[in-house]
C-alpha cells in the first residue's frame, strides 16, 4: 500500500511538470492558434542553463533564478525573430518551421555543452527526505516540485481569471481584432503570453534536471507527452491541462511500475516480461484514444 | 494523351534515374547506386504523404509508423525464417494498411492541430511498441539474415536490379497516385480540404473518403518501408522515429505540395542536402559535426519564403495550378 502511495505521489509528480508544459503550450495554441513544437526546446534550455550556472557558481538559487530568466529571454527572441510571422500561416507551415527549431536548438546545445548526457546533483539542503505517513519517506525535492506546480496552477487560474491581463489574454483569444480595435498592444501581449510561456517550460526543465538526464534532444520526448496531456485535457483549456497531465503522469508512472507484476499474476512470467513494458509505454497513447473516442474535444473543452 | 511541360520534366527525371546506375559503374561509385535507391524509396514514401497531405489536406505527423509497420512485417518474418519476398511484402502492405485504418477511424474523425497531434502519438506509442520487444531487436534493431527471396524473377542482392525494381515500382506509384487524384474519389478528396461546407451541401461526405486515401496512403508507405529494410537489411525503431515524419513532411514541403513531380523532388533534394553537410569535402568540417543546424536553419528559410516548393520553379500548367 505504502508502495503504491509512493508511486501515486511520483505520478503526481510527473503530472505537475507535463502540467507546466501544457500549460505554456496551450496557452500558446488558443490565443495565438500556433502549434510550437519548439516548446520542448526551452524545456531543455531550462533545463542545460539551470544545470549549467549550478555547476559553476555551486548555487542552486541562482541557477533556478537565472534558467528561469534566460529561458524567458529566448523564447521572448524566438517569438520575435522566428515565430512572430507565423501567427497568420496554416498549421503544416508552422509544425514544419518549428521542427526547424528544434534541429537548430538542438545542435546549438550539442555545440555549447556536447551530446552527451550531463546529470547534476542536489544542494545538500534538498536531498532530504520527508516523512509523510509512518513508513512513506519521500524525497523532498520531489515534494517540492509537486507543491511549486500547483502553486503554479493557482497562479495561473488566478492571472488569467481576476486581473486584467487575464482578461486581455481571454479577450484575445476569442477576437483578436476587436480587441487592437479597442486599442490594445496586441503583438506586445503574444509576446508577453509567448515569454511567460517558455519561462513555465523552462521551469519544468530546471525542476527535471536533478532527476533526469539533461541531454540534447530531451525536450522533444516530453513534448510528445504534452501532445497527449492536451488532446485527453482539451486544447486550449488550463483546467484541461491539469486534469490531463495528472491523468496521464499517474496512468504512465502506476503503469510503469504495476503493470508487469499484474499481468504476472494472470499469464506466465515470460509472457508479463515482455508483455508489461510494451504495454507500459503505450498505456498513455491507448487512454488517448479511448478518450477521443468518448469525447473527440477532450475532458474539459476551453469554452471560447 | 498529350503531354504538359511538367510531364516531360518529370519524364527526364525518371529517365535519368534510369541511367544512374550505368554512370555509377562507369565512374566506379557504386555509392551513388545505393544513394539514388534511397531516394527513390524514401520518394515512394513522401508521394503517400502527400496524397493525403497534399491533396487531401490532412497534416499526418506520424507517416513514419507505415514506414515502420511495413519494414516489421518483413523482419518479423525473415526472423522466423519465411523469406518469401511476396509473402513478407503482402503482410507489409496489408499490415500498414491496417494500422493505418485503425490509427486513422480515430484520427481523421478530428481535424486541424487535433490530427496532427494525434497522428504524432500514435506514431510514437508504435515507436515505443517497437522499442520494448525485446524478440525483435528492440532498441538496438535487427540485422535482416536474407533479403526478401523472390525466386528467379528479381534477385535483390544483385544493386542494379534491386535498383530497377525501386524506379519500377515508383513510376508505377506515381502513376496510380496520378489516376487516383484526377478520379472521382480524388475529386471528392480535393474538394473537401478545400471547401468542406460545400462538400457536404452537394451530399458527400468525407470522412468516408479520408480514411480510404488515409488507408491507401499508409499501404503505399508500407510498400516503402519494406523496401527500406531491403535496403538496410536492418531492422530498427528508428524509423519511426517522430524525426522521420517530419522529414517526409518537409520532402513533400521541399518538392512542392499537391504535385506529381514533387515527391520525387523533395526527397531527392533532402537526401542529397543531408548527405553534401554531412559528407561534402568542400565545407569545412565544423559544419559536418554541426550539419543539423544548417538543415534546420534551411527549413525555416524554405517554409517562411518558398511555400510552393521546387515544382514551384517548373513550369506552370495552363489552366490551374495542380499538377
Amino acid at each position: 500500500m505504502i508502495l503504491v502511495l509512493e508511486q501515486f505521489l511520483n505520478g503526481l509528480q510527473l503530472g505537475v511538470m507535463l502540467f507546466l508544459m501544457a500549460a505554456g503550450l496551450t496557452l500558446v495554441f488558443g490565443i495565438m492558434n500556433l502549434v510550437n513544437l519548439a516548446h520542448g526546446s526551452l524545456y531543455m534550455v531550462g533545463a542545460y542553463l539551470a544545470t549549467y550556472v549550478y555547476q559553476s557558481t555551486g548555487s542552486f538559487a541562482l541557477g533556478v533564478a537565472l534558467g528561469l530568466a534566460g529561458t524567458l529571454v529566448v523564447g521572448v527572441v524566438t517569438e520575435l525573430v522566428a515565430l512572430r510571422t507565423l501567427y497568420e500561416r496554416d498549421h503544416l507551415d508552422q509544425v514544419l518551421a518549428t521542427f526547424g527549431l528544434i534541429l537548430i536548438f538542438n545542435e546549438l546545445i550539442a555545440l555549447l555543452w556536447g551530446r552527451s548526457a550531463i546529470y547534476s546533483t542536489l544542494p545538500a539542503y534538498l536531498q532530504d527526505h520527508v516523512e509523510l505517513l509512518p513508513g512513506l519517506r519521500y524525497p523532498l525535492f520531489r515534494l517540492l516540485i509537486i507543491m511549486v506546480g500547483l502553486a503554479v496552477a493557482g497562479l495561473l487560474w488566478f492571472v488569467v481569471a481576476r486581473t486584467r491581463l487575464g482578461m486581455l489574454i481571454r479577450a484575445g483569444a476569442s477576437n483578436r481584432t476587436m480587441v487592437a480595435a479597442l486599442g490594445v498592444n496586441i503583438r506586445l501581449l503574444y509576446t508577453l503570453v509567448f515569454g511567460f510561456g517558455a519561462a513555465l517550460a523552462g521551469l519544468a526543465g530546471i525542476m527535471a534536471g536533478p532527476i533526469y538526464s539533461v541531454q540534447p534532444g530531451m525536450g522533444e520526448l516530453v513534448l510528445i507527452q504534452v501532445f497527449v496531456v492536451i488532446v485527453i485535457g482539451g486544447i486550449g483549456s488550463i483546467r484541461g491541462a491539469l486534469a490531463g497531465a495528472v491523468i496521464v503522469g499517474v496512468v504512465d508512472t502506476l503503469g510503469r511500475a504495476f503493470l508487469k507484476p499484474m499481468l504476472a499474476t494472470i499469464t506466465t512470467p515470460t509472457a508479463a516480461d515482455a508483455a508489461g513494458p510494451a504495454l507500459a509505454s503505450m498505456l498513455i497513447y491507448l487512454l488517448m484514444a479511448v478518450v477521443l473516442a468518448l469525447r473527440p474535444e477532450g475532458l474539459f473543452p476551453a469554452r471560447a | 494523351m498529350n503531354f504538359s511541360a511538367r510531364t516531360l520534366i518529370l519524364l527526364g527525371f525518371l529517365l535519368l534515374l534510369a541511367a544512374v546506375p550505368a554512370l555509377a559503374a562507369a565512374f566506379k561509385e557504386p555509392f551513388y547506386l545505393d544513394l539514388f535507391r534511397r531516394i527513390m524509396i524514401f520518394a515512394i514514401a513522401a508521394l503517400s504523404l502527400n496524397l493525403i497531405l497534399g491533396y487531401g489536406g490532412m497534416v499526418s505527423f506520424g507517416h513514419a509508423a507505415y514506414l515502420g509497420v511495413g519494414a516489421y512485417a518483413v523482419g518479423i518474418l525473415a526472423h522466423h525464417g519465411i523469406h518469401d519476398g511476396f509473402l513478407q511484402w503482402g503482410l507489409a502492405i496489408g499490415a500498414s494498411a491496417l494500422v493505418a485504418l485503425v490509427i486513422g477511424a480515430v484520427s481523421v474523425r478530428t481535424s486541424g492541430i487535433y490530427f496532427i497531434m494525434i497522428t504524432l502519438a500514435f506514431t510514437q506509442m508504435l515507436y515505443y511498441l517497437g522499442i520494448s520487444i525485446k524478440e525483435y531487436g528492440g532498441d538496438d534493431g535487427l540485422r535482416l539474415a536474407k533479403l526478401s527471396q523472390f525466386g528467379d524473377l528479381v534477385d535483390l542482392s544483385n544493386p542494379t536490379a534491386f535498383y530497377y525494381l525501386v524506379l519500377g515500382l515508383l513510376t508505377l506509384l506515381l502513376l496510380l497516385v496520378q489516376r487516383l487524384v484526377n478520379s472521382r474519389f480524388g475529386m471528392v478528396i480535393r474538394a473537401a480540404k478545400s471547401n468542406e461546407a460545400r462538400t457536404r451541401a452537394i451530399g458527400l461526405s468525407p470522412y468516408p473518403y479520408r480514411l480510404a486515401a488515409f488507408v491507401i496512403a499508409g499501404a503505399i508507405c508500407g510498400l516503402a518501408g519494406a523496401l527500406l529494410v531491403n535496403q538496410t537489411a536492418y531492422l530498427t525503431p528508428d524509423f519511426m522515429n517522430w524525426t522521420r515524419s517530419g522529414e517526409l513532411m518537409f520532402m513533400v514541403i521541399l518538392g512542392g505540395i499537391g504535385t506529381t513531380a514533387g515527391p520525387l523532388l523533395g526527397a531527392a533534394a533532402l537526401l542529397l542536402l543531408e548527405d553534401l553537410l554531412q559528407g561534402w569535402s568542400l565545407l569545412p568540417t565544423w559544419v559536418h559535426r554541426y550539419w543539423q543546424l544548417y538543415l534546420g536553419i534551411i527549413l525555416v528559410l524554405v517554409v517562411l519564403f518558398a511555400k510552393r516548393g521546387l515544382a514551384g520553379l517548373l513550369p506552370e500548367r495552363k489552366g490551374g495550378k495542380d499538377g
